[in-house]
């Protein structure tokens, strides 16, 4: 018997490209139960990806409009899509280096304007698919292709970052609360406003065997080990809190959503009610 | 199709060439506008970004100029006309995504209100040292329509020009003004909606299982199915098969790229829009585009006083390049005479047609005005030797 999840996907080019082991194949599993789970068509789904493995996460795998852009871009481009798609679900998946480093700055403005875009950023703290560069999240001391004598910059947090910026869900999760992912993954498609997620996620080819980390397991080991809930985090010191991945729900608001800010506009000045 | 009436504001109107821009954009179909403020353009945004709630038109100041790019295209992967305006410095911010718009087949119109270079150069005097750049600014190969008007009235008729010829060929339209032209203002008629052809998206009537994105019947350029409808399509920047699906093979490549050459290069005809005065029996045939076709005039009549036929190319498309018209005329002629507010960029490709055939004089200008007339008469003059 056919997967009852094989319907989202474009069976025509499985298998996907994605490494042994890699967390990509995990979120992509998660993202078709949670739109199976609130029965969301996949014809109101467009979603629409940067560049790197975690981009190929929906492209071209998952059976929706998908459109594979450039590099850093996917959250601006999207934009472009919702405030004319208002009533589609548009998200937005890709890589650390993507949408944290490249195009970052997009990033912090869709979450500032709270465009109603719903963003999964996985974070593997590596450029995967150019081979294991540092990337904005890779940990201070790290060995990496492109820091051989390690990293000297310090990684950047980036889901705190997005909920300073204005957006109105964000939340952390790895791919071993895969459960609690799901479940988020919902609250994110069902956000009215910016809805951002960063996964935790991991790439044991690139990234693990700089680490020690050398396959599937052993990540999830570690992410369960290390990971502490927002709750907790909030009783510990700086110090407690390095090399802890804080997990949980860091933000929820419900200000408008950018694009019924803009159609509100429209309508006043259409009628003549408007300033 | 006939113009929307509700963005067509009908009657004679004084305008600078940048409000007539914006007007022509919104006569044409544009709703969406993604932009970021830069002299000496802003004032195409400033004035769309007023008009347009009551046309359910909008407009989003982005970011950065990468942003607006990004924007624009994936505003029109909805089906709407969509657009972005800028100068230099965000014009070469832009060419990732307009490389992105060429690939993914996107209609959009760039507009460049062109200013002197390189860098932050003379951001409120004219240039026209963006013509090469309009071509081959992004990576990779690929054909697409830049146009450049010489008056306020072009700029609203050929903006609307360029949103149809970027509907047919399903390419970004570079909407190259300079500086003079998108500041000077003059009388500019806007014909009633009824009178104002539009060419709508070719939306496919396949249903969703039988239409391919890249699948193109013979004709040259497919057709399109909007982001939202229910195709469940994919489309990307990455070389694709008909499916839109990535294919990395050299066999894909050709099939891929060679396409976006043709649809263009195939229909070079009817894209190019010349205007010719006075070339049989010329000698020295003079070729300008955007405000110095205006200057070139002058130098023309100044040069006529000597006795010397001259004829007149003046280039309303830049590229694709006449390339057909300057071979041919350059058997029978002496000498082309190419003044641009440059230092040589359209007369590189002018002396390449003409192939040796007739002589090629460049009248360089660095920008931050126009050509003293006398300095045309001067080269014609001497190209007439
Ligand atoms: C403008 C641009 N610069 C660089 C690249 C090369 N490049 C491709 S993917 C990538 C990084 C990918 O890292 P990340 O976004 O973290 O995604 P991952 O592959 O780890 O999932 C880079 C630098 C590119 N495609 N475009």
């Amino acid at each position: 018997m056919e997967h009852h999840l094989l319907k989202y996907l474009r069976e025509e080019i499985l298998p996907t490209t994605h490494c042994p082991g890699c967390g990509c194949g995990q979120v992509l599993n998660a993202f078709v139960n949670a739109i199976d789970t609130l029965r969301i068509d996949p014809r109101g789904i467009i979603s629409v990806t940067g560049i790197g493995c975690s981009s190929w996460i929906p492209s071209p795998y998952f059976k929706g409009d998908t459109l594979h852009t450039t590099h850093g871009r996917a959250i601006a481009f999207a934009t472009g899509v919702k405030v004319i798609r208002p009533d589609s679900n548009v998200v937005v998946i890709a890589g650390d280096g993507d949408l944290a480093g490249i195009g970052g700055n997009h990033l912090i403005h869709a979450a500032r304007r709270n465009v109603g875009l719903t963003v999964y950023l996985v974070n593997n703290y590596i450029y995967g698919m150019t081979g294991g560069q540092v990337s904005p999240t890779t940990p201070f001391g790290v060995v990496t292709s492109t820091t051989p004598y390690t990293n000297a910059e310090y990684p950047l947090k980036i889901a705190e970052l997005v909920a300073a910026a204005g957006a109105n869900y964000v939340a952390r999760w790895t791919t071993y609360h895969i459960r609690k992912l799901i479940a988020s993954m919902e609250e994110a498609l069902q956000t009215k406003g910016f809805a951002f997620i960063e996964i935790v996620s991991q790439c044991p080819v690139a990234y693990g065997r700089r680490v020690g980390l050398r396959d599937g397991v052993a990540f999830m080991e570690y992410f369960k080990e290390n990971s502490v809930s927002v709750r907790k985090s909030k009783t510990m010191s700086e110090e407690e809190l390095e090399g802890k991945i804080v997990v949980g729900r860091l933000a929820r608001r419900e200000r408008v959503e950018f694009t019924e800010s803009l159609r509100k506009i429209i309508e006043e000045q259409r009628t003549g009610t408007g300033a | 199709m006939k113009a929307d009436p509700a963005g067509v504001l009908a009657g004679a109107h004084y305008l600078d060439g940048d409000f007539a821009c914006g007007e022509g954009a919104m006569a044409a179909g544009c709703r969406f506008v993604g932009g970021y403020p830069i002299t000496p353009s802003t004032e195409v945004v400033e004035r769309m970004s007023r008009r347009f709630p009551m046309m359910g038109g909008i407009f989003i100041q982005m970011e950065d100029e990468l942003a607006s790019m990004a924007a624009v295209v994936g505003a029109s992967w909805t089906g709407t006309k969509s657009m972005t305006v800028t100068s230099g410095p965000g014009f070469s911010l832009m060419m990732e995504n307009i490389g992105l718009g060429a690939m993914m087949e996107t209609p959009c119109v760039v507009v460049n209100v062109q200013r002197g270079g390189p860098s932050t150069g003379l951001p409120t005097m004219v240039g026209q040292a963006d013509v090469m750049q309009a071509r081959w600014g992004s990576h990779g190969d690929y054909e697409l329509i830049a146009l450049s008007p010489q008056s306020p009235q072009e700029a609203f008729d050929l903006t609307i020009t360029a949103f149809n010829l970027s509907e047919i060929y399903r390419v970004p339209v570079m909407f190259m003004l300079d500086e003079c032209v998108g500041h000077m203002t003059e009388k500019v008629v806007i014909p009633k909606a009824e009178d104002i052809e539009i060419v709508p998206r070719r939306l496919t009537k396949k249903p969703p299982g039988e239409f391919f994105p890249y699948r193109v019947n013979g004709n040259s350029v497919p057709e399109f199915a909007r982001a939202g409808d229910g195709y469940r399509f994919h489309t990307t920047g990455l070389t694709h098969d008909e499916r839109g699906y990535p294919v990395m093979s050299a066999d894909c490549q050709e099939v891929c790229v060679k396409r976006l050459l043709d649809k263009i290069n195939d229909n070079a005809d009817d894209i190019i829009m010349l205007e010719e005065e006075d070339i049989d029996g010329a000698d020295v045939v003079v070729i300008a585009f955007g405000i110095t076709a205006r200057v070139a005039r002058m130098g023309i009549e100044l040069a006529a006083k000597k006795g010397i036929k001259i004829g007149f190319i003046r280039m309303i498309t830049l590229w694709p390049f006449p390339e057909k018209r300057i071979r041919e005329l350059a058997g029978k002629i002496k000498a082309f005479v190419v003044p641009e507010i440059n230092y040589g960029q359209m007369v590189l490709e002018v002396e390449r047609c003409a192939g040796g055939k007739a002589a090629t004089v460049s009248v360089p200008h660095g920008g931050g005005g126009v050509h003293d007339p006398d300095v045309i008469r001067d080269a014609i003059v001497g190209a007439a030797k």
